[in-house]
């Protein structure tokens, strides 16, 4: 890419090869091989399950990998496994999906975490601390106090503090960032803030390692691009020689004919009609919704399109407003999950393992939370047919591995999100609610979520999406709706229906045009 | 990061079985361990009968525990609740007279009044189920000095034959523990509502989200846990024939040893009915042992500590396996 400074002269920072890893007689990493220039950004794509998260794993000395790997950090031949704290003192530094943040701790506290600079023995220096932190957040464009409070940051915030975290670090050595899937949470419009703060540290002569599943982000990004596939580096090449088609066919391993459905119509029946809807900054929100219909909901963090199935699903208490499905009609203000889903809505929500299922709980357990009655068959649950059940969705959903009696949490993110999807569709709503349900997603699992999406709308289920994810809305909706400050400012539809059009309306949207005002709400939020 | 079927199924089978039952083969070792070096008085028949009859109470209190541990709610007061219906038992009973069905009435409504009372206090006013079980404790077990404080003896013959009539050489209050045991198994294995109060526990928000009576599963859970533990208290007067108003607030500490090192077997990392029947026997066989080795006093007290200790840090890690594994 332009601008980047990878130099073959200098050792790379971190030469590895030969790192394999066995998991009870299964190979999920075979002989994988990686170098990172000084200056390089390389992304490391695959679908979940290919062994990016074992390579990072072996990287940050979490797993012991198999005999024969090797690991050079600036040409000096390291030891595997690595100590714990040895990646730090290499230069290593990880951040990852989580972020790793002490929630309770100001913003000061959770930069310097284990490595206050003390004067005089033991005192911490606040005054010092605060200057150098603020400095910091700085080089990242962001001027508030340290001493504030994390929980007072939006979700991006805390991440750019995350990464601030992680190069406050580095530079003190000079070594490697990885960035494992740090930008799934934040929001469009600030992606190419936080990209700049990459690139920033890249010119300082550092090594990126970036993960992501969003693919167009690693092309932009990254000057070089590792793909693994079932374990094994399958393309090692220049990020310019590639194009997201060519990127695709190698996550896969085959060509793969359209990432989306084939366009379909919706009815005329009419499914739901919300009549104005309030509540949080959600204020007056009407729209009809047909049998079989995809209606898309996007808008900027924050601007309520994310709060529209909660509300409607009564998980977010509204203030007013009513919900006419088939011949009921419903005081949203009155509205619980339990109505909601007695109407014949069902919501997945955008956090897999803190309100769509339980991580130590089985697969099993979890798709059928909601249809349990169906297995009680003269008082007693029968474990037979409800394992039946099971393995009929999971093959349906393409959940692997197609084992029941795994906990949800050892399962990779897409077949999560496939195994709670299909446990809303398996209570057959009418209407299915949608929040984020491609985060963090492979893209495999994009396609068969998407794939059944629209299976369920031709079958006559309407179908509520909120995303931030303009490409996929313009390709899979029928109808998107532009959220700002809770309201609706654009509908777009038929040809006007493009990822282009989505981007522009989320940022400008139809009256007020001003990027003036999202700033100005941007730094209300701060405060 | 996928796990491997494969290896779940094939490498591990050992180690889940160890898992499983590996405290089955604690307490068999136990068993070993003190029919060695003290044959003669352990390995005695009367010896098991006793084990198995005489802290029973212990088992049933404990059992009480499980569904509100499982919905994610302490209930601290378990003991001293059944305390307190042991005491009125007993005085009604004996000091003032009554026939003993109305005591075990009156026993049994002030337990489910303390479960109602518990319920609202945590369900309604939101307060942390620690504290306020913990307050309720105390007070419980002073109420219970007030209404009584003397050691009484002479409970109705119709209560101690309930409760000790021996069947198979062992009382009758080893039964009606068993018995609670295959009830709490059946319901958290074979009953919606089992899974649900396990969700509750494991993920509130994903259990309010399918639409689960969160709220009501919490009550119920701890309201039920009340009246079992009033039960204990009326099955204890009549096992002991007689009540001791200090005797019950002191089996707190056993019970939850006995429920957290139950939740590290049969179904590692959740509360469940046979593990709990296992770990709460284990136990009492450990300390049983060791008195007849003459080393008595401390020694309970550091065991069930160390009990509960080690009952907590395995749930924990077995919870931390199942999540980390990729």
């Amino acid at each position: 890419m332009d601008g980047s400074v990878v130099t073959d002269s200098l050792p790379p920072i971190v030469e590895a090869s030969g790192f394999s890893k066995t998991f009870g007689g299964r190979t999920v990493l075979r002989d994988a091989a990686i170098t990172i220039r000084p200056g390089e950004i390389r992304g490391l794509v695959g679908q979940n399950g290919s062994g990016k998260s074992t390579f990072i794993k072996i990287l940050s000395g979490y797993h012991a990998p198999d005999r024969g790997a090797t690991l050079e950090v600036r040409g000096r031949s390291v030891d595997l496994p690595l100590d714990p704290g040895e990646p730090e003192r290499l230069g290593l530094s990880f951040v990852h999906q989580d972020l790793g943040l002490f929630q309770a701790g100001s913003v000061l506290e959770n930069l310097l975490v284990g490595r206050y600079a003390t004067r005089r023995g033991w005192r911490i220096s606040w005054r010092h601390e605060t200057r150098r932190a603020r400095r910091l957040l700085e080089t990242f464009g962001l001027d508030f106090d340290p001493a504030t409070p994390l929980s007072e940051l939006s979700e991006v915030e805390r991440a750019i503090v995350a990464i601030a975290r992680a190069m406050s670090g580095l530079e003190a050595h000079g070594g490697l960032l990885v960035l494992d899937e740090p930008s799934a949470r934040l929001p469009r419009d600030t992606v190419s803030t936080f990209f700049g703060a990459v690139r920033d540290v890249a010119a300082r002569g550092m090594g990126v390692l970036f993960v992501s599943h969003r693919l167009e982000e690693v092309l932009d990004l990254t000057d070089t691009i590792t793909v693994l596939r079932d374990g094994v580096v399958v393309a090692d090449r220049r990020t310019a020689e590639m194009d997201e088609k060519d990127l695709v066919d190698s996550i896969l391993g085959f060509s793969l004919e359209q990432l989306y459905p084939e366009p379909h119509h919706p009815g005329r029946e009419v499914a739901m009609t919300v009549t104005d809807l309030s509540g949080s900054v959600v204020a007056d929100f009407s729209t009809t919704v047909h049998r079989g219909e995809i209606l898309g909901l996007t808008g900027l963090l924050g601007m309520g399109h994310d709060l529209v199935p909660h509300l409607l699903f009564g998980s977010i208490p509204a203030t007013g407003g009513t919900i006419e499905i088939g011949d009921f009609a419903h005081e949203a203000a009155r509205m619980t999950p339990r109505r909601a889903i007695a109407a014949g809505l069902a919501l997945l929500p955008a956090n897999r393992l803190r309100e769509g299922g339980v991580g130590m709980a089985s697969v099993a357990e979890n798709v059928t939370l909601a249809i349990l009655d169906r297995f009680r068959i003269g008082g007693v649950l029968r474990h037979r047919r409800e394992e039946q059940t099971v393995k009929r969705l999971m093959a349906d959903f393409g959940i692997e591995p197609a084992a029941p009696r795994l906990p949800l949490g050892t399962l990779s993110g897409g077949n999560q999100q496939k195994g709670l999807v299909a446990k809303w569709f398996a209570t057959e709503p009418r209407l299915m609610l949608l929040d984020e349900p491609t985060h963090g997603v492979d893209v495999g699992a994009k396609k068969q979520i998407f794939k059944h999406l629209r299976d369920a709308a031709e079958a006559g289920t309407g179908i509520l999406v909120a995303s931030v994810e303009a490409e996929d809305l313009a390709q899979v909706c029928d109808r998107v709706l532009v959220f700002r400050h809770g309201q609706v400012v654009g509908e777009l539809s038929g040809p006007e229906l493009t990822s282009v059009r989505i981007r522009e309306q989320t940022l400008i949207g139809r009256h007020s045009g001003d990027e003036a005002a999202s700033q100005e709400s941007e730094q209300r939020k701060k405060r | 990061m996928t796990i491997p079927k494969d290896a779940q199924l094939r490498g591990s089978g050992l180690r889940i079985l160890l898992n499983r039952y590996g405290l089955l083969i604690a307490w068999a070792l136990v068993i070993v361990f003190f029919g060695i070096v003290q044959t003669e008085l352990f390995l005695r028949p009367r010896n098991f009968q006793t084990i198995l009859s005489e802290r029973s109470i212990l088992l049933i209190l404990t059992l009480g525990m499980l569904p509100g541990l499982a919905a994610g709610e302490y209930d601290l007061s378990a003991a001293s609740t059944m305390g307190l219906s042991f005491v009125i038992v007993g005085w009604l009973n004996i000091v003032c007279g009554w026939p003993i069905l109305p005591a075990i009435l009156v026993a049994l409504t002030a337990a489910l009044l303390v479960g109602i009372c518990n319920a609202f206090l945590i369900v309604i006013l939101d307060v942390p189920s620690i504290v306020a079980t913990l307050g309720m404790s105390t007070l419980l077990a002073g109420a219970a000095l007030g209404i009584n404080n003397l050691i009484v003896a002479g409970i109705s013959q119709s209560l101690v034959d309930a409760a000790r009539t021996k069947v198979f050489g062992l009382q009758m209050v080893f039964f009606y523990a068993l018995a609670l045991t295959v009830i709490l198994w059946y319901v958290f294995e074979y009953t919606p509502l089992g899974r649900y109060i396990y969700f509750v526990g494991a993920g509130r928000e994903v259990a309010r989200l399918t639409g689960i009576r969160v709220n009501a599963i919490r009550a119920g859970s701890l309201i039920a846990g009340s009246v079992i533990a009033g039960i204990a208290g009326v099955l204890l007067a009549g096992r002991n024939g007689s009540v001791d108003p200090n005797f019950a607030p002191g089996l707190l500490l056993p019970a939850f040893a006995g429920a957290f090192l139950g939740s590290t077997s049969i179904k590692p990392g959740r509360f469940n009915a046979w593990g709990t029947f296992i770990a709460v026997y284990f136990l009492v066989t450990g300390i049983n042992g060791l008195q007849l080795l003459k080393i008595t006093g401390w020694v309970e007290q550091v065991f069930f500590g160390a009990a509960l200790i080690v009952g907590v840090v395995f749930s924990q890690l077995a919870g931390r396996r199942t999540m980390n594994t990729g």
